[in-house]
């Protein structure tokens, strides 16, 4: 049985710091090349590797994570 | 209402009041001529008799940011300390200027500046009247002159505070402080109850219901535009408080030709002068500022167009005579006659004063 | 590009930001350790479900905006005064749960006594002391925790010991006052950090509910504007420079100083 999670992001309020990128064990998030309405370039999944850890919504200092997991 | 009669010093009569007004706390720190307000308060111990919190801080900077602390949470609370200790607390009461918050500050002033001395003085009515910390505020000032008024006023204060929100002081000098008079006590008024609080103070911070987003007490706004709407709000307030809570009284002004102008201690004295003056066939009178801020301008503008002249009497270099020369607008000389550094003038100095400086000038 | 978007389905949540805390955007940096040290409190807060008793005491410095961010009554106080403040109401209201937010200049420099007397008296608050060792709202001075070397923008040359001083560890000087409950040093730069940083909030904020006197809570964090660092970097930083001077762990718990192993 194998985990699947996903992350939402709140692209604008998220500003960029790149803190839940060194916090996820999946290399999942990276910074998108596009920017939100305040300039900042925002955090976004590349992949589906996600196991739903929730580990970058707990670092996150802006709080604009939100994590889902499932079982498959 | 029972009226019970007591022999105290006014100090005392400031404690005894804060107990028997419903007061919920009082912090304060030790300092000459003002000491037993708090000695009093804690040999009595209030805790025991109607729940309210007597706590000795480790300063005045202290005591007045814990009155903001239990005023932001809707609590009738307290300090009192003399000159110097006041001046530490002009920081704590311009942010419960700003932030609208209701409170006493009593105010037993001694001589200045620095450390000064201890002995009464009148010096410090520019600081209480003018703001005195930083940016435009106001007190309401009442000025009390016996050991009577300094417990009644100690229930108006909670009237004024809470109707305007706003910081009241009661601005009294060494020698009401500490003089023993007689003085009559009434019944002891209940203290607010959670649910009183929550009527009367909507905008305390006593915990966050779900019926209501949560309550914000701040002195800070970023905005300027903002911020000077707010500024224009409390100018309104204190316009509000000329218009309808001045205080004063008159003695002996239906046929006076000379005015003296005094409050507290100074208006004693000066109550003796007239006496003194009436006997020498002169028509003197005095008008006595109840309230300090706001001050009876209008009054003594109506009084300068009967008179001659008017001498204010206060034991400083000359303070609340610039209000009067303000309110009288040259329309008769006004002079100013003081004692300061802690000497009290006697009747007949500030007899002779009026004489030489007004009657025969 | 999108990925897993199937699973995302309320059944399926794991976390989300608390309702403790507002919609508004935080004023931070981006990376500053205080967004982070404010949802974990307001986390305790509503697993606690004490939201409608705790009041919050916003000092000034960078997070003097904090009662626009915690959804509890709060007030904000003058520089250094809130654990005053906070005494007050706590003296007032014996069943709440006042607390103050403070960073290192307004609780270790200007309000150095009113701290110390808080805590001396044992009052029944709990203290959430950010230390970054810098001033950051004023534009990166130099705090009493600035390290020494460590430039600001006060010690431009490095924090000269002859010239300005040791940095101050006051969280072990409170840690000696009988008044003081539990005292701990945590940080918030990693997800395991969050979580530990947690539970000693959520003690802090039970040893209050047990009247069991004050609760004190230091954050090591990172100020990468300050530092002039990329958030990441700060962190890592803050775990080689500040970790050896303030090193995380409890100090005291239920009054009784925690006994290191030599």
């Amino acid at each position: 049985m194998a985990i699947k999670g996903a992350i939402v992001v709140d692209t604008e309020r998220c500003k960029g710091c790149g803190v839940c990128i060194t916090a996820c064990p999946k290399d999942v998030i990276a910074l998108a090349k596009n920017v939100n309405g305040k300039g900042y370039n925002y955090a976004e999944m590349v992949n589906g590797d996600c196991i739903g850890c929730a580990g970058c919504a707990i670092v996150c200092p802006d709080g604009v994570i939100t994590v889902y997991k499932q079982q498959v | 209402m029972a009226k019970e009669l007591k022999l105290m010093k006014g100090n005392e009569a400031i404690a005894e009041a804060a107990i028997r007004s419903g007061c919920d706390g009082y912090f304060g720190y030790p300092i000459t001529p003002q000491s037993e307000v708090m000695e009093y308060l804690m040999l009595e111990k209030p805790w025991e008799k109607t729940g309210m919190v007597v706590l000795q801080a480790e300063s005045e900077t202290s005591s007045i940011n814990m009155v903001y602390g239990g005023a932001g949470a809707g609590k009738k609370v307290m300090t009192s300390s003399s000159s110097p200790g006041i001046s530490l607390m002009q920081e704590g009461l311009t942010y419960l200027a700003g932030a609208e918050l209701p409170c006493l500050v009593v105010n037993v002033v001694r001589g200045g500046p620095g450390l000064g001395t201890i002995q009464p003085s009148q010096a410090d009515y520019f600081q209480a009247t003018k703001g005195g910390g930083h940016g435009d505020y106001q007190l309401y000032v009442l000025a009390p002159a016996s050991v009577q008024e300094m417990y009644d006023f100690v229930f108006d204060a909670w009237d004024i505070a809470f109707k305007y929100r706003n910081p009241v002081m009661i601005l009294s000098d060494g020698a009401i402080g500490q003089v023993m008079e007689k003085l009559y006590v009434g019944d002891y008024v209940p203290r607010w109850t959670d649910e009183q609080i929550r009527k009367i103070a909507p905008w305390a911070t006593f915990g966050k219901p779900t019926t209501r987003d949560h309550n914000i007490i701040t002195s800070l706004e970023l905005d300027s535009a903002k911020q000077e709407l707010h500024n224009l709000k409390l100018q309104a307030k204190y316009r509000e408080m000329e218009k309808n809570d001045v205080r004063y009284e008159e003695i002996n002004c239906e046929d006076a030709e000379y005015l003296f102008v005094a409050y507290g201690s100074s208006a004693r004295i000066a109550q003796k002068a007239i006496q003194l003056g009436r006997e020498k066939g002169l028509k003197v009178g005095l008008l006595r500022p109840i309230t300090l801020f706001p001050f009876p301008t209008k009054r003594l503008a109506e009084l300068s167009k009967k008179v001659k002249g008017m001498l204010s009497v206060e034991m400083s270099a000359g303070q609340m005579v610039m209000d009067v020369r303000l309110a009288t607008e040259n329309r008769c000389k006004v002079e100013h006659y003081g004692r300061f550094g802690g000497m009290i003038p006697t009747p007949h100095e500030v007899l002779e004063a009026m004489e030489t400086k007004i009657i025969n000038a | 590009m999108t990925f897993n978007q199937e699973i995302i389905k309320p059944e399926n949540l794991v976390y989300t930001k608390t309702k403790v805390l507002t919609d508004a955007v935080m004023h931070y940096c981006p990376g500053c350790g205080h967004g982070r040290i404010h949802r974990i409190i307001a986390e305790v807060i509503e697993e606690m479900g004490i939201q409608d008793k705790a009041i919050c005491i916003a000092p000034v410095g960078c997070s003097v905006l904090a009662y626009n961010y915690f959804e509890v009554d709060s007030q904000g106080a003058a520089h250094g005064r809130a654990p005053a403040i906070a005494t007050a109401i706590q003296r007032l209201y014996p069943d709440h749960h006042v607390f103050t937010y403070q960073g290192d200049g307004d609780l270790a420099a200007i309000g150095t006594a009113e701290t110390i007397h808080a805590c001396n008296r044992g009052e029944n608050i709990v203290i959430i002391f950010v230390n970054n060792g810098i001033y950051g709202m004023t534009g990166g001075q130099m705090a009493p925790t600035t390290l020494i070397g460590m430039k600001t923008a006060t010690c431009p040359y490095g924090r000269d010991v002859q010239l300005n001083g040791y940095p101050l560890q006051i969280t072990e000087l409170l840690a000696e006052l009988p008044g003081t409950c539990y005292v701990t040093r945590q940080s918030v730069h990693t997800p395991a950090a969050v979580r530990k940083a947690k539970k000693a909030v959520q003690m802090a904020f039970e040893n209050q509910k047990n009247k069991k006197g004050t609760s004190f809570v230091e954050f090591v964090s990172n100020c990468n504007s300050g530092w002039k660092m990329s958030a990441p970097a700060a962190n890592k930083w803050m775990e080689e420079n500040m970790f050896p001077k303030y090193p995380v762990g409890d100090i005291k718990v239920n009054g009784e100083k925690v006994i290191k192993n030599a």
